[in-house]
């Protein structure tokens, strides 16, 4: 389990330290410090020395450390500092230097209260801010509020309060679905898959019973059998844990009572019948030694009346490029050195339409003649209304005992940021 | 307070506001006390002035003052005793939160005077009405049990916790099962005066049924505890069996991967005890998905999958046969991800998807990073091994990169006709590794090119110049060369030999030298069996683990040792366990520890006599050193090579890395040069098993003689298994 938890900055100065159990002192802090915050060449993200793991994570220049002294479940150790950065980030905002050492205090209750003696405990964020918050508790005053509070973080449904009220009842689903794309320099795709997550904001009273119904091929099959359906292969489903997993393992229904506020209802994985919402057609020359050509075209691949923004495509350069002529027709082009890349930015491109990129790469002769392991473009965007899986949300019904009428919206985007990879 | 800090300094200025009449202020100075703390501050000096903060309403700086007193109480155990009042008070508090804070940080103190006073409080915690109590008070007996495990005993804690798994609220049950599964693994480490044989938390069938309703209503990590728990249970028969994997597959969905992979660790362990085919079917079908979606976990995570994806393999591999193309490396995926999914491409490699791997690897050998680009081109010369009529393809890719003498070993006469591309490439090379591979090429094929003589005639001439490993395999080339055609090399075998025996430095060297020439001056018949014996041809094995620790990781997934292939005695310190007691467990394993060791044995020797009978072709191998010395040796070329690396400036860069790669001599070192992140970890991990005391604040001081003895033994397969993949 769990022995110690740290924080460290870039520097390898100590922002955060817990000692969670009795087998380490402080000064293994220094240990972590000179094996790697001062190793330039740290390849594994748990070092072992003697018996001793460090696991660590790096998130905006801050090391995120736990340290075991056993066999430890690393799985676990990782999703823990993973969950550690969530909370934090819901509650400050962003996890940096400054908004550690600014809310120091609040990160100690924080991380005392998620784990016990190196054991993870609920870390249930909407249930933590019940509790834990920045302005000082009174213990007398809350007794009564604490026997809510604690009944509901141990309970069966610890992710909620029994009493919510709203005048109007609300659940908000949004399907966000982010494009894996690997396309060879033939055009040729490579692989192309679906992660996608359904986040929910449910503002409902009560205790509501859910239940939620996507275009899944496996239940769409089986309910109307012989009628062509434009059902999705789902090739996997996580859920978040207020879903019966038993139910959905019977006969792949999601039923849930819903944590209030936001949440990520579920994730998914989809591999079949990607549509792809971008083509990216690049033509890159090398032009002797001297000069390589661009030539990349972006095209739609949707309805016309959506349209893909923020489109933002970097098409790495030689490492000994001097200058970047850039010709575009929509957008901005821009040569960026430190990167070894050329930014086109296009704020919109509606559905079926294409735009051209010309650019010439100026090369400064070197002595020693480095072969250009020509790194993919990569490609960002979001289409809005838009599920590259095919995926629809079909129905989401709200069963309470006082019988409200519920409103719900939908709406779905696809995005890609950093996996939208072509090759040249 | 008879002593007190100066009257300047931070510290003065901290007591002086610690004891102001304003609230506001005091807590403000609570607060800075507690960063001084973390900085690693001494604030112990304060602690009379902390403790009179801690009897407030206020629940912020009451935990601020708790988690000072966790820090000092062991440092300051006189006056400790002061706080247990306010402790004590707190444990009967009518605000639950208090309660629960009250007993969690009286467990951690450590300080034996208050210890005893814990007993009482503990026990009507963990009757407490409320469950957020409990919980926290469950775990508090673990705590109580680690600092002193008569006082858990007597009171009878332990029966109380029996009680507790079937308590109403799962959560309780969580932490319960967690609390006894942690004493359990305390006890058995210990020599055991009182337990019984099953240790103190044995899983029968009506916990197991507890368990398993527990398992769908706890939270994630809750529901770890209780799976781990789950993996301990030995089934009865094969209905139970059945029922226990169908009762955990729905675990598969859960959105924390630490559940995923818990319950792959149950369903591995009890579909052993399964029979009906179609069922054992039907859980690997459903184990697939699950483990590909971990892939898109945060790179940690997901390294944690491949290494545990990679040891599923190898004990079904048919587990995610159609699914190649997810491992396919992305662009920026981190270096210790990437090579993880070579190796699984690898083994996912068959006549139907070959084509996609083989265009995939030609990618990667293009990247930038040395170490992950000579990994991919391995990875080819694997692919040409495994798939044997994939191989011409593999060599055409090859061809294109120039390479390699692994596939000529498995296809002896096959692919004569790249040796010129090879060999127009002489000049350019100035990695020993290299060098060295292609030395022995031209040794090996001696009788097909003609200006062999003339080609190592070079090497001969510059022979003082060259690192060892060049001057080992121009020595065995030119001695395969003579025994080839006699008559034209009488000459430049005599010269090296004598300047191998005069002139270098190195033993290795000068050995090798002086049993080439009594082998060839008394009996030239034995030298040319020696030297040219055909050598076996070589496979892939299907399992890089050898099958008894694999059944162990098996049943280990998601832990280090799973991460890291090794079985957990290798890196785990007996810290404060007598070497008393590990006897007797070594005793008691003795029987499945010996059953282990002798198919390590078995495998190493096998492995070795290879080696040996390769003598000509790997001197690394030759005279391989076990244990602590085979680090050393390692982490000392590693060094070197890493430095020729780094310095290297020849335009050709990247195809002196091809050539290095494939150099089988020197594979392990090339590897943890780089500072490869597993074969690095191996290294290090080296050390702790075997040198004992090698580890860093490691306490590993009593090590009894039986550990002793099989570190060495079970990592050195793990060397030679290095060894062995390097080869290909």
């Amino acid at each position: 389990m769990i022995s110690a938890f740290f924080i460290f900055n870039q520097k390898g100065e100590v922002l955060i330290s817990r000692l969670y159990r009795t087998d380490f002192k402080r000064s293994i802090a220094d240990v972590f410090r000179i094996q790697v915050v001062s190793n330039s060449d740290v390849r594994s993200p748990i070092i072992t020395l003697g018996s001793t793991s460090f696991f660590h994570v790096r998130i905006n220049n801050l090391y995120v450390v736990a340290v075991t002294k056993n066999n430890a479940n690393a799985a676990l150790v990782f999703e823990f500092c993973y969950r550690f950065i969530n909370i934090c980030k819901s509650y400050f905002g962003k996890i940096d230097e400054e908004s550690i050492k600014n809310n120091f205090v609040l990160i100690y209750e924080l991380i005392d209260e998620i784990n016990d003696f190196g054991y993870p405990q609920n870390s249930e964020i909407d249930t933590l801010k019940t509790y834990i918050t920045t302005e000082s508790v009174v213990s007398s005053a809350s007794v009564e509020d604490s026997s809510k509070i604690t009944a509901q973080a141990t309970g069966a449904t610890n992710w909620r309060r029994g009493d919510v009220k709203y005048k109007k009842n609300e659940a908000f689903v949004d399907v966000v679905e982010v494009v894996n794309l690997s396309m060879s320099a033939k055009g040729t795709v490579l692989r192309a898959d679906v992660d996608g997550h359904i986040q929910m904001r449910a503002y409902l009273s009560g205790t509501p019973e859910c239940k939620f119904g996507l275009n899944d091929k496996l239940v769409i099959d089986r309910n109307d059998k012989g009628t062509v359906s434009d059902a999705v292969e789902l090739d996997d489903c996580q859920f978040h844990q207020c879903v019966r997993l038993n139910d959905f393992d019977a006969d792949r229904s999601i039923s849930f009572i819903p944590p209030d506020g936001e949440f990520e209802l579920m994730r998914y994985r989809a591999t079949s019948n990607v549509k792809l919402p971008l083509r990216i057609m690049p033509t890159v020359t090398e032009i002797g030694t001297s000069k390589v050509s661009y030539d990349v075209t972006v095209k739609t691949n949707f309805h016309n009346k959506l349209s893909a923004t923020g489109i933002v495509l970097k098409i790495p350069t030689p490492l000994n490029t001097t200058n970047v002529e850039c010709q575009v027709a929509n957008g901005k082009a821009k040569y960026v050195p430190g990167e070894n890349v050329v930014v086109w930015k296009i704020a919109r491109l509606q559905g079926g339409q294409e735009c051209t990129f010309s650019a010439t790469a100026h090369l400064t002769s070197t002595t020693t003649r480095q072969v250009w392991a020509r790194p993919p473009i990569d490609v960002d965007f979001q289409v809005l209304m838009f599920t590259a899986s095919g995926l629809i949300v079909r129905f989401l019904k709200v069963f309470e005992k006082s019988n409200y009428h519920s409103i719900k919206w939908v709406r779905y985007l696809t995005k890609a940021s950093g996996s939208y990879q072509v090759r040249f | 307070m008879t002593f007190r800090a100066p009257k300047k300094g931070e510290n003065y200025e901290l007591s002086v506001d610690l004891n102001s009449e304003y609230r506001e202020k005091r807590k403000d100075a609570i607060k800075r006390v507690i960063a001084s703390m973390t900085v690693g501050k001494d604030v112990s000096g304060l602690f009379p002035d902390v403790l009179k903060n801690m009897q407030t309403e206020d629940l912020e700086q009451k935990k601020l003052v708790y988690l000072y007193l966790m820090n000092y109480a062991k440092t300051q155990p006189e006056l400790v005793i002061l706080a247990v009042n306010t402790f004590v008070k707190d444990s009967d508090d009518p605000n639950p939160l208090v309660r629960a804070l009250a007993i969690r940080t009286m467990g951690v103190l450590r300080a034996e005077k208050i210890i005893d006073y814990l007993c009482d409080p503990l026990q009507k915690c963990l009757r407490d009405e409320n469950p957020y109590v409990r919980k926290t008070a469950a775990l508090c007996v673990a705590k109580l049990y680690d600092l002193k495990p008569e006082l858990v005993v007597e009171n009878g804690f332990l029966e109380h916790l029996h009680e507790m798994i079937s308590d109403s609220n799962p959560m309780v049950v969580a932490n319960t099962v967690a609390a006894l599964t942690d004493i359990h693994i305390a006890a058995t480490s210990q020599p055991s005066t009182s337990s019984s044989d099953h240790g103190i938390f044995p899983i029968t069938t009506n916990i197991l049924n507890k368990l398993l309703i527990a398992l769908n209503e706890c939270s994630e990590w809750g529901r770890v505890a209780v799976l781990n728990a789950l993996s301990r249970y030995e089934a009865l028969d094969e209905k139970e069996s059945e029922h226990i994997c169908e009762r955990v597959v729905p675990q598969f969905q859960h959105a924390n991967g630490s559940v995923v992979l818990a319950a792959v660790k149950v369903i591995m362990i009890h579909i052993r005890g399964v029979h009906r085919e179609d069922l054992i079917k039907q859980l690997i079908r459903k184990m697939a998905p699950p483990l590909v979606t971990l892939l898109s976990s945060p790179p940690e995570v997901q390294w944690v999958a491949l290494r545990n994806i990679n040891l599923l393999l190898q004990k079904r591999s048919d587990i995610l046969q159609n699914e190649m193309r997810v491992f396919f490396c992305k662009y920026n995926d981190p270096l210790y991800v990437k090579v993880e999914k070579l190796d699984i491409m690898v083994r996912l490699a068959g006549e139907n998807n070959v084509d996609a791997l083989l265009s995939e690897l030609k990618e990667y050998s293009s990247e930038v990073d040395v170490d992950f680009v000579r990994k991919s081109i391995k990875a080819i010369g694997q692919t040409a091994i495994k798939i044997d009529v994939a191989a011409e393809r593999c060599v055409n890719v090859l061809l294109e990169l120039i390479d390699t003498r692994d596939i000529f070993r498995k296809y002896p006469s096959t692919y004569e006709g790249i040796i010129p591309t090879l060999c127009a490439n002489l000049d350019e090379l100035d990695e020993p590794e290299a060098k060295a591979s292609l030395i022995w090429i031209i040794g090996e094929y001696a009788s097909k090119i003609d200006n062999a003589d003339e080609l190592l005639g070079i090497f001969v001439d510059s022979f003082t110049e060259e690192s060892y490993a060049v001057q080992l395999q121009t020595l065995t080339a030119v001695v395969k060369l003579f025994l080839k055609k006699p008559d034209s090399s009488q000459g430049i075998v005599q010269r090296v030999l004598n300047t191998a025996t005069k002139d270098c430095d190195s033993p290795d060297v000068r050995d090798r030298a002086y049993i080439y020439w009594r082998l060839l001056s008394t009996d030239p018949g034995a030298a040319k069996s020696v030297v040219l014996a055909t050598r076996p041809p070589i496979t892939i094995p299907r399992t890089a683990v050898p099958p008894a620790l694999l059944e162990e990781l098996l049943g280990e997934i998601s832990s280090l040792a799973s991460v890291y292939h090794k079985p957990q005695e290798t890196f785990v310190g007996r810290g404060k366990v007598s070497a008393d007691s590990l006897q007797r467990k070594g005793t008691e394993l003795s029987d499945e520890r010996f059953s282990r060791q002798k198919a390590l044995q078995t495998v190493a020797a096998g492995q070795q006599s290879e080696n040996l009978l390769d003598f000509d072709d790997s001197p690394a191998a030759e005279g391989q050193p076990s244990g602590l010395a085979a680090t050393e040796v390692y982490s000392h070329t590693s060094a070197a090579a890493n430095l020729i690396a780094g310095t290297s400036t020849n335009p050709l860069d990247d195809l002196v890395s091809i050539f290095g790669n494939t150099a089988p001599t020197l594979a392990p070192a090339a590897a943890p040069a780089a500072a490869g992140a597993s074969h690095d970890l191996f290294g290090g991990m080296d050390f702790g098993g075997s040198s004992g005391s090698g580890g860093l604040g490691s306490p590993l001081t009593a090590q009894p003689s039986g550990s002793q003895v099989t570190s060495p033994v079970s990592s050195q397969p793990q060397n030679t298994q290095e060894d062995l993949l390097g080869l290909f």
